[in-house]
């Protein structure tokens, strides 16, 4: 009973609890949903080192065992170190050589800025702009070649429905571009603005819909204890 | 030699070719000053060399593209535990409850209920030990019965009621037909014509098959739509990371 109905009671009560709490304006209402959110906001952290944990407990095990590949998990260990180094190095040096409240922390080794956390000219916001920024943005960029790839593939129009396909998109991508309005000033600012407004507004409000129903669904299955997977498997 | 093997080989001297070519541009870049050699211009040069890396993807999945990969991953973890020390630890468990057990000097009181959301936090962990995996599922109890809580009446309020005020719109003002009230027929009968397609428990034959029909039609220019601001975007980004690597690297573009 103790494996499987607590973790139900837990779900039931926290869930009705909040429910409730949105009917009630009260400040008293208002503090409980900030505190209990905050524990969220813990959980998730403390879940984030987890999934961490596992992360490199998967590379170690490449490494111990010589995978193929193993010599990558090197590769993200040596960058996680630095991350974290980077990310902590202000804040240790700053324990050690404090600075007085209001002054400027300054640099340390002539290059490295003593800014914690990711404000600008942090160190670790020096990582976030030369290596998570670029990588992601050359990321999403390189889709656009397999997303141009599958377009010659699904613009073919063979019946109504990929005609449409094909008109809409070709509409909106003449509309963001200067060609487009050299054509004609009316794709951007009346063809393009019409398929948003409105066949496109129609067909986004009822996905929506379908959307928001199925999530109450799912959260009413969650809270009365019928949807079950978040406790896995198992004979426990 | 085994087409395999060759293969090997040319992916190996291509390899070479393209760190020899990284190394020999930016010592012409430092050496001729294009670049100064501080962390401004060291982020570029690591900029530059981690754009390459992701498009040598286009020729094939190699190790320089894996490497790349590798490194975004140990990074991005590495910032999420820093992250999650400094935004969430620290200042929501560390300072009002843990600084008080390990220091006696420190100031005010200790927030004590705050062990709750410690040990629930603290049960996630629970799920790596066999034997005690089950108490994770308090933790995700919480987190699970919370979130459906608070979005019931939260996505009820935004997505459902905030949607149906603009499609119940009065079609006809003073029995008079505009563009606009054309329009506000045409987003109605969209809406449910889209609907009656996603509803499955009536055979999509006869009207209901023709007025799924017409919500197809209204998807399908919706999806073109999506298709074409997606691309646009894409091809924008290929143009910047283009533009990053003729400009604040190579310095060919001024």
């Amino acid at each position: 009973m103790i494996k499987r109905q607590i973790p139900l009671v837990i779900a039931f009560i926290v869930g009705v609890m909040f429910i409730i709490q949105f009917f009630v304006p009260h400040k008293v209402s208002q503090d409980a949903l900030t505190y209990v959110n905050q524990w969220s906001i813990i959980i998730g952290g403390i879940s984030i080192l987890l999934g961490i944990y596992s992360l490199i407990h998967f590379h170690f095990i490449s490494i111990r065992r010589g995978r193929p590949g193993w010599g990558f998990s090197v590769v993200l260990f040596g960058c996680f170190g630095l991350a974290v180094l980077v990310g902590f190095l202000p804040s240790i040096v700053l324990w050690f050589k404090p600075v007085q409240q209001g002054a400027e922390p300054g640099v340390w080794l002539g290059f490295i800025p003593l800014k914690p956390g990711v404000e600008e000219g942090s160190p670790l916001f020096w990582l976030f702009l030369n290596l998570i920024s670029p990588f992601m943005a050359t990321m999403f960029s390189l889709i656009g070649f397999f997303i141009a790839s599958a377009a010659f593939r699904a613009f073919r129009a063979r019946s109504i429905e990929a005609t449409l396909l094909l008109i809409a998109a070709v509409i909106i991508m003449l509309g963001q571009i200067p060609l487009g309005q050299m054509i004609w000033q009316g794709i951007p600012d009346i063809m393009m603005d019409w398929i948003l407004k409105v066949p496109n507004t129609a067909a986004k409000r009822a996905i929506t819909f379908g959307i928001t129903l199925g999530s109450i669904a799912f959260s009413l299955r969650i809270i009365f204890g019928i949807e079950r997977a978040y406790l896995g498997g198992g004979k426990d | 030699m085994t087409p395999e093997k060759n293969n090997k080989t040319i992916d190996t001297i291509l390899l070479i070719i393209f760190v020899a070519f990284l190394l020999g541009i930016n010592i012409f870049l430092f050496s001729g000053k294009y670049l100064h050699f501080d962390t401004q211009g060291v982020g570029i040069v690591v900029a530059a060399f981690l754009t390459l890396a992701m498009y040598s993807f286009l020729y094939k999945d190699n190790p320089l593209f894996k490497i790349a990969e590798h490194i975004f991953v140990g990074i991005g973890m590495g910032m999420g535990v820093v992250l999650t020390w400094l935004q969430v630890i620290k200042p929501l468990l560390y300072k009002p409850l843990i600084r008080h057990a390990i220091f006696d000097n420190t100031p005010g009181t200790p927030d004590y209920i705050l062990i709750v959301p410690m040990i629930l936090g603290i049960f996630m962990f629970a799920r790596l030990y066999g034997k005690t995996s089950w108490l994770s599922r308090w933790s995700f109890a919480f987190i699970v019965g919370g979130g459906a809580g608070i979005g019931i009446p939260v996505i009820i309020n935004s997505l459902i009621l905030k949607q149906l005020e603009p499609s119940l719109q009065p079609i006809f003002v003073d029995w008079v037909v505009t563009w606009q009230s054309i329009n506000i027929l045409l987003i109605l009968v969209g809406t449910i014509s889209v609907l009656i397609y996603f509803f499955f428990s009536l055979p999509h034959k006869g009207t209901i098959g023709g007025i799924s029909r017409i919500g197809i039609w209204f998807l399908m220019i919706s999806f073109g739509a999506t298709f074409g601001y997606t691309v646009m975007g894409r091809m924008s980004l290929i143009i910047q990371r283009i533009q990053f690597l003729l400009t604040d690297w190579l310095h060919i573009i001024k």
